[in-house]
């Protein structure tokens, strides 16, 4: 294919007043002597920065246009582009005091963060394998910075070190899997690939088996899947708390909005040869992750493992992948992203005021900030897909969905490892409600910004728990646009 | 019932719900605030269900009635055309269900009121239990009713933890562990339900008259009867019931052996007897036979007891065995007698609760070799008592009898065998029940408990409700009969 070279910027705008903010804030924090900015202005550019993105891509709805046949813009994009911009503006809100307090170069951090969301965008909307490939480094590289500013930490370090290390071999792995798919269908083009694989052009052979196996390594290892996951609970632990929240919500979306393109698009004909790779890894990281989780006590560790259980679970429907289960691993998302972040940001509004990470630090909670603690606990249960939250309704339709595709033993590997999760995060819940405070510790107050985000949250996740329909349409529209 | 009674079924589940939302808003400081409204709710409660059980006509040819619906979510994703409704109605043994959890969360509320620590939070979490127990009686639609049925279980835990006593966090852990490893099985019989009926929609009306091939019906009733039968104390995945009993609060103990075990039964017919109606008849035989073995071991083992609430709840297991085997006899009279017998357990556990949580408020004792003569020092409470501990020996003219019989008759008519074993069970029942009576309550009484003072007002009032359920069921029981029985001669397969 030699596609006409229609550079047509506008259909990015988004990313461009994202990557803009990045610069405009890396700057007016570089000149803030000289202009006279107060570092406290940083965060709120940043928001703004994401909410005018985000307002700018709902025009985009209902449009199914590419950008030189290297970027799809369609409802899948548009879906993908304001819940990324929602969770920036949500980390920043929720977090911008930890910020201050708690990290290096303060305008980096917020540059990375924007940075990041851009990669995450594009990886969502990518339709060419190199294209995908540089969005998913522009995000890994972003995080890997930003991973080590936490301040007066030796772990942020040795965290960012291993993260590197280990992303570079699993990036070396990805791109000689996508040599290998190049090898065999002759087009790094989504559609050329698709076409070639259906039309019997590219021949199953080995090389495609070994590429996929790569491709997925490579992959699993952005997504923490295990056994790719060694990095994860070291770079959690390591990375300052806001970052740890960016981890485990825009960048496992945005690998799962990466596999759905790709699996449920190019490689979709040759599903006989990746499907039980994939189920394979499903299965190995709701297990494991949910497994180990049960051992730890300190409170990142144990979300770095739950939230490499959670991503079991979009494994498990991108293994029966189709129109139906795509809408329901969209919503899913959805529904994972506002529960995940408001626990972190809980976490977050409570390690400011007692510094702990430990599960025991938050002994007694419900006495001393019952609101953080109610939004904590269903935040926790909701992770666990306990009713009435957004957990149980999204995961409900996502294992129906998965079943309904003859996988009914995956749903109920994924319905047990969800079991276990709820006893590691009933204890958290238990240190909460029923040990009492230390002697020396006083009822407090949130700020303002945390009260609003966590509050929000927690009626978002009321919300998705009761009354799905919504949501849920958006995400059929998304994953409709995905399979037209 | 009218159509318009649907709108009372909704109410059955928004008052609890209604309630707690208006709860978290009164400050917890201001407890007669919080009294006021939980009486008012908890009045209201009562009077509808006692007006939707009055209301049903078992005369109808209407099998469910007040069935209202409200669309939900359809035609996006897996769900088709009515893919989720918000859908209400009850037949027969949901009324009767409904009126037992009208009566026994009324008496909850009213003895709860003793609670001092974080009393607020102690309603909010009652009420969200009492929702999910409504919900489960009253909802047609299957992603309603399991999310409803879930919501049942989810408070547990901390009305277990915080407000229970002796090793009650091993307790709640247990229980909550327990039932949602269950569910495990009931999430897997739903998504094979749907798939297999292919219709793109969670109705439960639509889901009880599709096709299932007898194979595929023999393969997963016993997935539901498991998963539900373990919130039913169903044998040998009853061991949460008696721990779980023993370390929760009075109310808790109350609304989850009065109710909640319950749900477990009643998950069995509706999903069980009513979508896979030959998978059921099939497995009949085995829910019999853990039924029978479940009242025998429950029985004993209650004999061996000295703590008052691990008896009662060894006792509950017992008497919930007689349910199983009342649904595995598969003849109308056994089946409509397990129902009457889920009722009749019901206000019999919750009564046994509320005195044991009346007199343990004070002792903070309840072994029972301890207490001696308590019949002088708490005349009231003892003859509460003694009402109650008839009803589940089966004395004639009380609940138990009634649904006794009937189970008895229909065990009689299937498997003589287990007839029998049935009313040696309810000997056996006897003999730890009238044992108990004479060391507590007669005899010299034990200096140590002359401090000991009659139940408070609010707690007489809860037992005089429960206790007249008992009489009323025991001396007139035709108007749960006939709601009852119209509903199970119409189940698929069942012998009349």
């Amino acid at each position: 294919m030699n596609p006409a070279l229609d550079y047509e910027y506008a259909l990015l705008l988004p990313e461009l007043i994202l990557a803009g903010t990045a610069a405009l804030v890396l700057f007016a924090d570089a000149f803030r002597r000289e202009f006279g900015v107060s570092r406290r202005l940083l965060p709120w550019l940043a928001v703004a920065g994401a909410v005018v993105a985000g307002l700018v891509s709902l025009t985009y709805a209902g449009r199914s246009e590419n950008f030189s046949e290297l970027l799809t813009v369609d409802d899948f994009t548009t879906f993908f582009r304001v819940l990324f911009a929602a969770i920036l503006v949500v980390l920043v809100l929720g977090s911008h005091e930890f910020v201050e307090r708690h990290v290096r170069h303060v305008g980096e951090f917020y540059a990375l963060l924007l940075l990041a969301t851009v990669g995450a965008i594009f990886m969502s909307a990518a339709r060419e394998l190199i294209t995908a490939y540089i969005a998913i480094e522009l995000l890994s590289f972003s995080l890997y910075v930003a991973v080590s500013l936490t301040l007066a930490d030796r772990r942020s370090g040795e965290a960012s070190l291993k993260y590197v290390l280990l992303g570079g071999v699993a990036s070396a792995m990805l791109l000689y899997g996508l040599s290998l798919l190049y090898g065999v269908a002759g087009s790094t083009y989504y559609a050329e690939i698709a076409e070639a694989f259906s039309s019997g052009t590219a021949a199953f052979e080995w090389a495609l088996v070994l590429g996929l196996a790569l491709v997925i390594g490579g992959l699993g290892f952005k997504a923490s899947a295990v056994p790719f996951h060694m990095w994860t609970p070291d770079a959690y632990e390591g990375a300052p708390l806001p970052i740890t929240a960016f981890l485990s919500a825009t960048s496992k979306a945005a690998i799962v909005a990466l596999l759905l393109r790709v699996f449920g698009g190019p490689l979709l004909p040759a599903i006989d040869e990746w499907q039980w790779m994939v189920a394979a890894l499903a299965v190995l990281t709701m297990a494991f992750g949910n497994l180990i989780a049960l051992q730890q006590s300190n409170i990142k560790r144990l979300l770095a493992y739950s939230s490499i259980g959670q991503v079991g679970y979009m494994l498990m429907a991108v293994t029966a992948v189709s129109a139906e289960t795509s809408s329901a691993l969209l919503l899913h998302i959805a529904g994972y992203l506002v529960t995940n972040l408001a626990v972190f940001v809980v976490v977050i509004a409570v390690h400011n005021r007692t510094g702990d990470e430990r599960i025991v630090g938050f002994r007694g909670l419900a006495e001393t900030q019952p609101f953080l603690a109610l939004v904590l606990t269903a935040g926790l249960f909701s992770l666990a897909g306990m009713p009435l939250l957004a957990g149980f309704a999204t995961k409900f339709f996502l294992f129906q969905a998965v079943a309904s595709e003859g996988f009914l033993w995956l749903s109920v590997v994924a319905v047990i490892a969800s079991t276990v999760s709820l006893y590691y995060y009933l204890q958290v819940i238990r240190q909460m409600y029923l040990y009492p405070p230390d002697a020396d510790a006083e009822r407090w107050r949130p700020s303002v910004t945390g009260l609003v985000t966590t509050g929000g949250l927690l009626a978002g996740m009321v919300f998705i728990g009761l009354y799905a329909g919504p949501v849920f349409e958006l995400a059929d529209q998304a994953a409709t646009a995905l399979f037209a | 019932m009218t159509e318009n009674d649907g709108l009372l079924l909704l109410a059955l589940l928004l008052l609890p719900l209604g309630s707690a939302l208006l709860l978290m808003l009164v400050p917890s400081r201001e407890r007669s605030a919080i009294i006021a409204l939980t009486a008012a709710s908890s009045l209201a409660m009562f009077a509808v269900s006692v007006y939707v059980f009055l209301s049903y006509d078992y005369g109808s040819s209407e099998q469910f009635q007040g069935v209202r619906a409200w669309t939900w979510m359809e035609n996006v994703g897996i769900l088709g055309e009515k893919g989720i409704q918000l859908k209400v109605g009850i037949d027969g043994i949901a009324a009767a269900m409904v009126l037992l959890t009208g009566i026994i969360t009324m008496a909850g509320t009213w003895v709860s009121w003793k609670i001092t620590h974080r009393t607020k939070d102690f309603f909010i979490l009652l009420y969200i239990l009492a929702a999910g127990v409504f919900g489960t009686f009253v909802m047609l639609d299957l992603f309603f009713w399991f999310l409803l049925y879930e919501t049942a279980v989810l408070p547990m835990y901390l009305l277990i933890a915080v407000w229970g006593s002796t090793r009650k966090e091993y307790g709640a852990m247990k229980l909550m562990m327990m039932l949602v490893a269950a569910s495990i099985l009931i999430f897997a019989g739903i998504f094979a339900i749907y798939t297999e009926a292919g219709l793109g929609t969670f109705d439960l009306e639509a889901l009880f008259s599709a096709d299932y091939p007898v194979s595929f019906q023999k393969l997963f009733f016993p997935v539901i009867a498991i998963g539900c039968g373990t919130l039913g104390g169903l044998f040998p995945l009853h061991s949460w019931s008696p721990d779980g009993h023993a370390a929760a609060p009075t109310a808790v103990s109350m609304l989850h052996a009065g109710v909640l075990m319950k749900l477990g039964a009643f998950g069995i017919i509706r999903l069980g007897f009513q979508v896979l109606p030959e998978g059921a008849e099939f497995w009949a035989p085995g829910l019999l036979t853990l039924g029978i073995v479940a009242a025998l071991y429950g029985a004993v083992s209650a004999l061996r007891q000295t703590d008052l609430k691990l008896m009662t709840g060894f006792s509950s297991v017992s008497h919930m065995g007689y349910v199983f085997v009342g649904l595995g006899t598969f003849n109308a009279i056994g089946i409509t007698g397990s129902v009457l017998q889920m009722f009749a357990h019901g206000v019999m556990t919750a009564l046994f609760f509320l005195l044991i949580g009346a007199m343990y408020d004070q002792s903070h004792d309840r072994e029972i070799p301890h207490f001696s003569g308590m019949a002088k020092q708490m005349p009231v409470w003892a003859a509460f008592f003694v009402i109650a501990g008839l009803a589940s020996l089966g004395l004639p003219g009380l609940s138990g009898f009634v649904a006794e019989l009937h189970i008895f008759i229909g065990a009689f008519r299937a498997y003589p065998l287990v007839g029998g074993l049935a009313v040696l069970t309810a000997a056996i029942t006897a003999t730890y029940l009238l044992r108990m009576f004479a060391q507590s309550f007669f005899g010299e009484m034990h200096p140590a408990w002359s401090g000991m003072r009659e139940m408070t007002w609010p707690e007489r009032a809860g037992s005089a409700v429960l206790a007249g359920s008992i009489l009323w069921l025991g001396l007139w029981p035709s108007p749960w009969i006939d709601r009852i029985a119209a509903t199970v001669e119409g189940l698929q397969g069942v012998a009349l």
